[in-house]
This record gives structure tokens, C-alpha cells and sequence, in this order.
């Protein structure tokens, strides 16, 4: 086992943390801002951000490498104004995880602040609190168990993902290997002892991420309930 | 002092209503649906008139479609009829939220003694109590004005016959002008010192008592 070079959780670990604070900010303010109006086709563009999680993810990948590529909108333009290729490369591995994860995250997001209740926040108002200061100390707060465990899911997700990495960053030892690609790869060659630590490690990690949040919602749920005591 | 002059189209029936309220309590008294809690809205900022004009003192809160204050600036307290404390917050916490002054808010817990539940979470308190919590929120933000949108509904008898007497208390030491909504013909006459008749939008009576 000594001899199992283990960059693959780090970059693993890497690309899921830097997807997942990506996911965070834009799913968390896209929420908040789509979930509160009503416009012409917020229905069409919800089913667009929740498209990922139904789609195969070597649809997904394809799609990714369709705007990446080389003759793709946004790879030409990157290729074009920052002489910057996407495609295998590390930021490739963390745009697949960006994209796999983020229904994850808008979904979660989006529930938790619909539950908000909207008089809180206009009692905030009356007594004079600004915008800013209503979403930091009412509506953020409240939100926060539905955003942490989106946040979480969202993570879980990117660690695991293994399609569309494949697709867009394909398979290059220290540089785009993830756990997931490495299971495949170390099966591929016939290394099961390597492919089977691989999956206890992911397997581990993903059961504790779960039975966590889990256990942490329940806490918070009897902390948060309305529930009247009399006395 | 304040001025309202407003119609606002709601979905069965048209709001047009015109009254003043001097530092006096007046009473909203109708059946639900006949618009009481958008006067109030639109009073406090969370609604806006079709047309008209609402004035409180010389502040100019809303005046068709070219002015209209932000809530924020408008000085008005608003007792919601769930209370709306933050859940997440201590009662010293929600208190203290938009409080002008810490002296004057502690003076308040004192005088409708809730003192002893600083530390405590709305969650952890009586109907009654989180009644007295959310109008000393109200109040210690030191506004020109309370709404109080049915606000002892929630309360059993003993509670509601106390917080009706806390209400008339403060307002003696305390002369604003409150506006409260109510569908109790008896909390009416009890509390009011006017009481506007409000019927499919329209005000049909405005009656003192005595």
C-alpha cells in the first residue's frame, strides 16, 4: 500500500473545495435573486440550471467541450484574449465539478429561502435595517441550515465526479487525476489493491459527509422550530 | 399626526379610504378581506397605493406615483399579527435590533416585565410573552407611529385582558398615534377611542366612543 501515490485525493479535495465556493456564491445569490420575482421564463431558465442532474454526464462533458474546445464560443475566446487553453487542464477538472454540482446547490438554496418567512424580514425593515443588513442578520441566518446543506451535497458531488472530468479533462497523472478517474484507471490496468483503497477512501468520505449533515440538520431543526413552550 | 388619502385595486375589491389619526388610538374594524392589512401596508411602507397620499406629521410617506419613502425611513413601528420575532435571536437580541436607545429598551422589559427572558429564544417563551417581547421591539425603535395588525388573536382570555391594559398603559405614558386591526367588536370599544367601520374597501363609519 506504501507505494500509493496519493495526489489524487489532494487534487480531489482541491478542485471539489474551489467548485464548491464557486457553486456556493453564484448558486446562493442566483437563488435569492429567482427565487423572491416573478419574470417571463424563470420556469424555462430553473429547468436549465437543473439540467445537470438528470443529463448523463457524458452529455454534460460534450456540451463542455463544445464551448472549451478549441473551435467552441468561450475556448476561442479565452484562446483568443488570454492565449489560455482549458481543455486538460486543472481549471477543466473544476468546471465539470462546477457544473455537475451546481443544481445541488441552486436547489437547496432555492428551497431555503422560499421557507423564509417574508414578515420577518419586513420587520426588519420597519425598525430600519437596511438591505444588506436584512440578508446578513435575518434572511442568511435562517437560510444557513438549507445553504449548508447544499453546500455539502454540492462538495460530495464534486469530489465524486467522474464523466465529464473525463470528457473535458481527461486522464493526465498529476494534473487532472481525481480519485474517481484514478478507480477507473487503476481497474483499467488491472491494479485492484489501488482501485479498492481508492474506493474505501471515497466511500468513507462520502458516508461521513452525509451521517454529518444529517445528524447537524436534526440539531438545528429543534433549535430553529417555532414550536410554543407554555409555561 | 397622520394623513391618509388612498385607493389600490385588490383583487375582489377596490381600497378607497380617506382618514387622519392625531396622537390618539384609532380602530380598523371590519370583516377579513376588506382590507385592513393593506392600509396598514401601505401606511408602513410594504405596499404601495394605487394613487392618494399618506402623511405622517410634515414627512410626506407616499404621494402617487412620484414619492414614496423607503420602510427604512419612515419611523413606523409594526406589530405583526405572528409577531414575526427572529426566531434566532434572543428576545435581548430581537429587542435590541433597531433599538434608539439601550436605556430607554431596558426601562420597557421592565415595565412590561419581560426582563427576565433577555436570554431566552423565542422558541422558549409564552404566547403572551412573545406578544410583550415583539411591541417592546416596536417600541424602542422609538417610532411616530404603531400599526398593530391584529396582535392578542393569538392570546387565551387572561393574556389578552392583560396585554389590552399594557396597551392603554403605554399609551398614556407614551402619546403616538396608533392604528390597531382588530375583528372584536368588544377589543374595539375597549381599546379604541375611534373606531373606523371598513366594509368591501370603503370606510362606512367613523364613530368615537366614548
Amino acid at each position: 500500500m506504501s507505494d500509493i501515490n496519493l495526489s489524487p485525493l489532494w487534487l480531489s479535495f482541491q478542485t471539489a473545495g474551489v467548485a464548491t465556493i464557486i457553486v456556493f456564491l453564484t448558486g446562493v445569490f442566483l437563488a435569492r435573486i429567482i427565487a423572491r420575482n416573478q419574470f417571463f421564463g424563470k420556469g424555462v431558465l430553473e429547468a436549465v440550471f437543473m439540467l445537470p442532474l438528470v443529463l448523463p454526464p457524458t452529455v454534460v462533458g460534450f456540451g463542455l467541450l463544445y464551448l472549451f474546445g478549441k473551435n467552441g464560443i468561450l475556448g476561442r475566446l479565452l484562446l483568443d484574449m488570454f492565449d489560455f487553453q482549458v481543455v486538460f487542464t486543472w481549471h477543466a477538472v473544476i468546471i465539470a465539478a462546477v457544473v455537475v454540482s451546481f443544481p445541488l446547490m441552486y436547489q437547496s438554496a432555492s428551497a431555503a429561502f422560499q421557507h423564509d418567512d417574508p414578515n420577518l424580514e419586513h420587520a426588519a425593515y420597519t425598525m430600519g435595517a437596511s438591505k444588506w443588513k436584512v440578508f446578513w442578520t435575518v434572511s442568511f441566518p435562517l437560510a444557513w441550515p438549507g445553504l449548508l446543506a447544499g453546500l455539502v451535497l454540492s462538495f460530495a458531488r464534486a469530489l465524486g465526479e467522474f464523466g465529464a472530468t473525463l470528457m473535458l479533462a481527461g486522464f493526465i497523472p498529476g494534473v487532472t487525476d481525481t480519485v474517481p478517474l484514478a478507480i477507473y484507471f487503476a481497474v483499467e490496468s488491472g491494479n485492484m489493491e489501488m482501485a479498492t483503497f481508492w474506493v474505501i477512501i471515497i466511500v468513507a468520505l462520502g458516508f461521513t459527509a452525509i451521517y454529518w449533515l444529517n445528524w447537524w440538520s436534526k440539531r438545528n431543526m429543534m433549535r430553529y422550530s417555532q414550536k410554543q413552550h407554555h409555561q | 399626526m397622520l394623513t391618509v388619502q388612498m385607493k389600490k385595486k385588490l383583487e375582489h375589491i377596490e381600497l378607497d379610504v380617506a382618514f387622519t389619526v392625531s396622537d390618539e388610538i384609532i380602530v380598523l374594524f371590519g370583516p377579513s378581506g376588506s382590507g385592513k392589512t393593506t392600509i396598514l401596508n401601505c401606511i408602513a411602507g410594504l405596499a404601495k397605493p394605487d394613487t392618494g397620499k399618506i402623511q405622517l406629521h410634515d414627512v410626506i410617506l407616499v404621494e402617487d406615483k412620484q414619492t414614496f419613502l423607503p420602510i427604512q425611513q419612515r419611523k413606523i413601528g409594526y406589530l405583526f399579527q405572528d409577531y414575526a420575532l427572529f426566531p434566532h435571536m434572543t428576545v435581548w437580541k430581537n429587542i435590541s435590533y433597531g433599538m434608539k436607545s439601550k436605556a430607554f429598551a431596558e426601562q420597557l422589559m421592565k415595565e412590561l416585565g419581560i426582563d427576565h427572558l433577555r436570554d431566552r429564544y423565542p422558541n422558549e417563551i409564552s404566547g403572551g410573552e412573545k406578544q410583550r417581547t415583539a411591541i417592546t421591539r416596536a417600541i424602542a425603535t422609538e417610532p411616530k407611529l404603531l400599526l398593530l395588525d391584529e396582535p392578542f388573536s393569538a392570546l387565551d382570555e387572561q393574556a389578552r385582558a392583560r396585554s389590552h391594559e399594557e396597551l392603554l398603559r403605554l399609551h398614556r405614558l407614551w402619546k403616538i398615534p396608533i392604528i390597531l386591526v382588530t375583528h372584536s367588536q368588544q377589543e374595539a370599544e375597549k381599546l379604541g377611542d375611534r373606531i373606523l367601520y371598513l366594509h368591501d374597501g370603503k370606510l362606512q363609519r367613523d364613530q368615537p366612543v366614548k
